[in-house]
């Protein structure tokens, strides 16, 4: 019995003591943080992608009440949580949300296994950066996807995956954030994080092969080999041709989809368009074949 | 060309080394030991061995296979029977089976395969499952049968280790460093013990191999053998009444077993030479201090078991010498 | 007998082609000149379609002074100036020639009468060797009149000649040191004499016993010229192990060079080509390639004009076997594994190794094991598995704390490694990483 309550006593003291300490010392050493930032910290997603610029989610909620003072949240952006979480954040420092324009990412390269051969083999780590210096790839492309899926590891959205048949990365629009962690990752800047456009439709040139048009076009079926067809036919000047390869404003385009069907190579892709029409295909000159 | 071509960065060509190589050269290096524990202890010792190298085995297999769920198949590396075969050198030649089950069972479930299997485990597997059994079933692991009983298994005869007299002496029993075996006899292994610890002989020639064939470096059984002559033997000048001669220290127990096999496992010790230095020095310090001054008789176990804690701090602080380094 | 101090293993030797004669290769029908093929600027072509070369005429101007100018080596006309898949497997831009009859410059003295005398001074030399476009013909390509032009505040007190050829399958050095004795002695003077030192070591492996024989006799002519013989060790022809093995000093780390510790290392085939570039006015556009390989018929060193592609001296020495896998410019520890076989021999191909499927493939990898073999062999003191893990992990704070930028890529880490871990892939990438990081900063100051 007498053991017991020495026991008791012993320990209640001892706990006594160090709540004490435990009081004093958060009182004395206590460092005043902004009360928001932490409010602010709640509505983020927690993800620390970084796509916002900041070193992580606790970073830009710091950098919200800072912009707050100073008078706009403009250019301020968590492409994780989007548009919905910059109102919450607006709304927590009492600001007005300032619109961004929704982005996504665009993989730009449709050399699957089918259009593009491949001509030696890889054997070596599992990384696109040990892949790239180790030589042009497997095939004749030295522009094109490795395949290795250093983007799919560096999202943090589990947004983009290889599709094992094509072997190419897929993002998946509904989960991607553009925080751009893909595009950053992938040492041949295959992947753009451009605006996800009017009613999420966009022309995108899949292809970023900067070779001359013939060894371009030996080395995959659908690459693009720098003609021009395309910048003569856009009415919007949206098009324009560099090192032998075409690339589409995102800001210009209008969404004619002139282009698409004038690519002798089908490396413009309309996204997210209904099928066309079969009458507006019967008046183009390839028609009959590709009716077939 | 016929197929395609390879592209990889160099280098192209490989020493031809490989973990299953350097996994059956420990237990070839093992076996002269082996075949002592068989001579000394007969049928105990074959029907230890065998029971824990296969429920090693069979544990390793299960867990990969139905926990983890890797399609990797790893036994055949050759690590979980090292273990196995390890673990049983840490044992009494008459333990129950059902005790060395639990042993196996606690290395390669707790000691390896919950840290994510071979080569990412803090504590070398086999001493994890003989520290759990030697703190769970005291009474078996310490009662050693006396040699050449062939023909026995849990019913043999028992009697009291060296390292039992020495600790007698130390507590002040001046008679018992008397009874001590002669050096001789301990080198060859003619005493009580665990089964594969008694024959220091056998053991160096497992040092011997394993150095010839470039396994593990010298660094850390010399280190941990010159520590515990140094400092047994500084004791032994100071009261030779009270404690033992170092020659006594080196041949008993598990001190060779230990030195040589345990605390070389190499996920569980410094990666460079001076880390495996201070690695050694203070196993062997630590080992001696257990033995004449701790609770237990053996110290060797315990020692290792601390060291492995300290490795990843040790790897931290020791850095090779960078090629054109400067003293300064 | 010498070694340097610090890790090193002992690859297969596996000298097949060892002790064949150097047989004169046939001319290609069309070279190439890739515009990039020394460390520094690439070269800017001089030529353009239709102007008609002779052998030895300049085809490209050094880009900047850690440069080198281009000759061609062979007579015709100049197809294009086009881009061509190059040892690294991208596209380069290069300078394609027609061959049409073999006529050379008038400059060049062909005969084979060897002129000891030079008495030309120390920066004429240099400024003959850089009018040669001569750079390092072990492999890494520097230019030659870089490293004889030492910084301000550095002093070189001698000269080492890299005769090691530590790579397994390699013979292409040991072949000239056995023909060409006499050249390369008077090669090392000169190299001496352009820094102006009085001591002049050749370091060779004792795996090339003739080759000792023969120098060392040769060498009692100049009493400045040391032979060391060295114990066979990979990576032994790496600058900084050589001078270690050598002169017992050792280079601190990046950005400190061998000048720095007095030493001036050269290749062996670097001594011979200044010897022809000084003496015999001839620049820089043949050498000596090793063509080898399990499966290979006839493994033979050849004379080889620049330009010539590979499929070229693999036809030369019977031809492609059907079972080859993997090809490699250079030796198996550190040359490049091509993607196809017309990429031209440059100015550093020092081999062209066939493997066949087989040898060619690696072994999958395991979990480390922490053997701790990785840094016992490794000759820079480094901790090999800890900076392929901190790379994979794209730490590069730390890769940089670690000295990775001390890596010479040699291999052995990865060459040992019992868990076949692709160690040297990883590391790579943390130096190329640190690397760019350490140039941004500086640029930056």
């Amino acid at each position: 019995m007498n053991l017991i309550l020495i026991a008791v006593i012993s320990l209640g003291a001892i706990g006594l003591i160090a709540a004490v300490i435990l009081y004093v010392a958060s009182k004395k050493f206590a460092v005043y943080e902004d009360p928001r930032i932490a409010q602010v910290s709640e509505v983020l997603p927690q993800a620390n992608c970084g796509g916002c610029g900041y070193p992580g989610c606790a970073g830009f909620a710091g950098a919200c009440v800072k912009a707050a003072d100073a008078g706009s949240l403009e250019g301020l952006l968590c492409p994780g949580g989007g548009a919905a979480c910059m109102e919450k954040i607006a709304a927590i420092l009492g600001m007005e949300a300032v619109a961004a324009e929704p982005k996504i990412a665009v993989v730009r390269c449709n050399g699957s296994c089918e259009n593009r051969p491949r001509i030696a083999k890889y054997d070596g780590a599992l990384s696109c950066a040990i892949a790239h210096v180790t030589s042009g790839g497997e095939t004749a492309c030295t522009f094109g996807c490795l395949g290795c899926g250093d983007c799919v590891t560096a999202c943090r959205f589990d947004a983009i995956h290889m599709n094992p048949e094509t072997g190419l990365p897929e993002v998946d629009e509904e989960k991607c954030t553009a925080c751009g962690a893909c595009a950053k990752s992938c040492p041949r800047n295959i992947i753009e994080i451009r605006p996800k456009g009017k009613n999420n439709r966009r022309m995108v040139v899949m292809c970023v092969n900067k070779d001359k048009g013939a060894v371009a076009n030996k080395a995959c079926k659908v690459s693009c080999i720098g003609c021009g067809k395309c910048v003569k036919v856009c009415p919007f000047e949206a098009i324009t041709l560099e090192n032998n390869l075409a690339y589409i404003d995102p800001t210009k385009c209008k969404s004619c989809r002139k282009c698409e069907p004038e690519c002798p190579k089908g490396a413009i892709h309309a996204v997210n368009f209904p099928p066309r029409k079969p009458k507006v295909e019967a008046t183009t000159v390839e028609a009959p074949k590709a009716d077939a | 060309m016929a197929n395609k071509l390879i592209v990889s960065l160099s280098p192209h060509v490989h020493s031809g080394d490989s973990i299953q190589k350097n996994m059956y050269g420990v237990i070839i290096a093992l076996l002269p030991a082996l075949l002592v524990s068989f001579y000394m202890f007969g049928l105990g010792a074959v029907v230890v061995t065998l029971t824990s190298v296969a429920a090693c085995v069979f544990f390793e297999w299960a867990i990969t296979k139905f926990i983890l769920k890797r399609e990797v198949c790893t036994i055949c590396d050759g690590s979980a029977a090292l273990t196995g075969l390890l673990l049983a050198f840490n044992l009494p030649s008459n333990l129950p089976l059902w005790i060395i089950i639990i042993g196996a069972l606690v290395a390669i479930g707790v000691g390896k395969m919950t840290f994510g299997g071979l080569g990412c485990n803090p504590f070398n597997p086999a001493l994890v499952g003989r520290i759990f059994l030697l703190i769970s079933f005291p009474v078996q692991m310490t009662s050693w049968p006396v040699v050449q009983q062939w023909a026995s298994y849990t019913d043999a005869e028992t009697g009291a280790t060296p390292l039992a007299l020495m600790k007698m002496a130390v507590n002040g029993d001046t008679e018992a460093l008397s009874q001590l075996p002669d050096t001789l006899s301990l080198f060859l292994g003619n005493n009580p013990g665990c089964i594969g610890e008694v024959s220091a002989l056998a053991l160096l020639l497992g040092l011997v191999y394993m150095l010839w064939k470039k396994i593990i470096s010298w660094h850390i059984p010399v280190s941990i053998i010159a520590t515990v002559l140094i400092f047994a033997g500084l004791l032994h000048l100071a009261n030779p009444e009270v404690y033992a001669s170092p020659l006594a220290h080196l041949f008993t127990g598990g001190l060779m077993l230990g030195a040589i096999f345990m605390a070389t496992d190499y996920v569980t010790s410094p990666m460079t030479h001076k880390g495996m230095i201070i690695y050694g020095v203070s196993i062997g310090f630590l080992t001696v201090v257990i033995r004449n001054f701790g609770a237990y008789p053996e110290g060797m176990s315990f020692a290792i078991f601390i060291m492995n804690a300290f490795t990843p701090l040790i790897n931290t602080y020791c850095k090779p010498k960078r090629f054109g380094e400067v003293k300064k | 007998m010498k070694t340097f101090r610090i890790g090193g293993v002992h690859p297969a030797e596996n000298k097949l082609s060892a002790g064949k004669a150097i047989e004169t290769l046939a001319l290609p029908k069309q070279a190439v000149f890739p515009l990039s093929q020394h460390i520094g600027a690439p070269a800017t072509a001089i030529v353009k379609k239709g102007d008609v070369v002779k052998v030895g005429t300049k085809i490209a101007e050094a880009g900047g002074f850690v440069s080198a100018a281009i000759f061609s080596s062979v007579s015709g006309k100049v197809n294009k100036v086009d881009a061509i898949v190059d040892a690294s497997g991208y596209r380069k831009p290069a300078i394609f020639i027609d061959v049409e009859g073999d006529e050379w410059e008038e400059s060049i003295d062909r005969s084979t009468t060897l002129v000891k005398e030079c008495n030309l001074k120390p920066e004429e030399i240099v400024a003959k060797i850089k009018d040669a476009g001569v750079v390092g013909m072990g492999g890494a390509c520097f230019p030659t009149h870089v490293k004889l032009s030492p910084p301000p505040g550095c002093k070189a007190e001698c000269v080492i000649i890299n005769a090691v050829e530590c790579e397994p399958y390699l013979t292409a050095d040991h072949q000239l040191m056995l023909e060409k004795a006499d050249e390369i002695l008077v090669g090392v003077s000169i190299l001496m004499k352009a820094v102006n030192v009085t001591k002049g070591y050749i370091g060779i492996e004792n795996n090339k016993p003739d080759a000792i024989k023969l120098m060392t006799e040769k060498a009692v002519q100049y009493p400045n010229i040391e032979i060391v013989p060295l114990k066979v060790q990979y990576p032994q022809g790496g600058e900084k192990q050589l001078i270690d093995a050598v002169i017992r000093r050792q280079v601190p780390a990046p950005p400190a060079i061998p000048i720095n510790v007095g030493a001036v290392v050269q290749n062996v085939g670097t001594a011979y080509a200044v010897y022809e570039a000084v003496q015999k006015n001839k620049p820089l556009f043949e050498r000596i390639v090793t063509v080898t390989g399990k499966s290979v018929k006839n493994p033979s060193n050849f004379l080889t004009r620049m330009g010539t592609p590979m499929s070229q001296l693999i036809e030369a020495a019977g031809g492609l076997p059907e079972d080859t896998g993997k090809v490699i410019g250079g030796g198996p520890m550190m040359g490049k594994a091509l993607l196809n076989i017309e990429v031209p021999i440059c100015k550093g191909s020092s081999g062209v190794l066939l493997m066949n499927d087989k040898e060619a493939a690696r072994a999958t990898e395991n979990p480390c094991i922490r053997c701790a073999k990785c840094v016992s062999v490794c000759p820079m003191g480094l901790e090999p598995f800890l900076l392929a893990t901190l790379s994979a992990k794209n730490d590069w704070e730390r890769v940089e704390k670690e000295d990775v930028m001390s890596c010479i890529e040699c291999g052995s880490c990865q060459f040992t490694c019992p868990s076949h871990r692709y160690l040297l892939d990883y590391i790579r990438l943390g130096k190329g990483t640190v690397g760019g990081i350490i140039r941004a900063r500086n640029a930056k100051k």
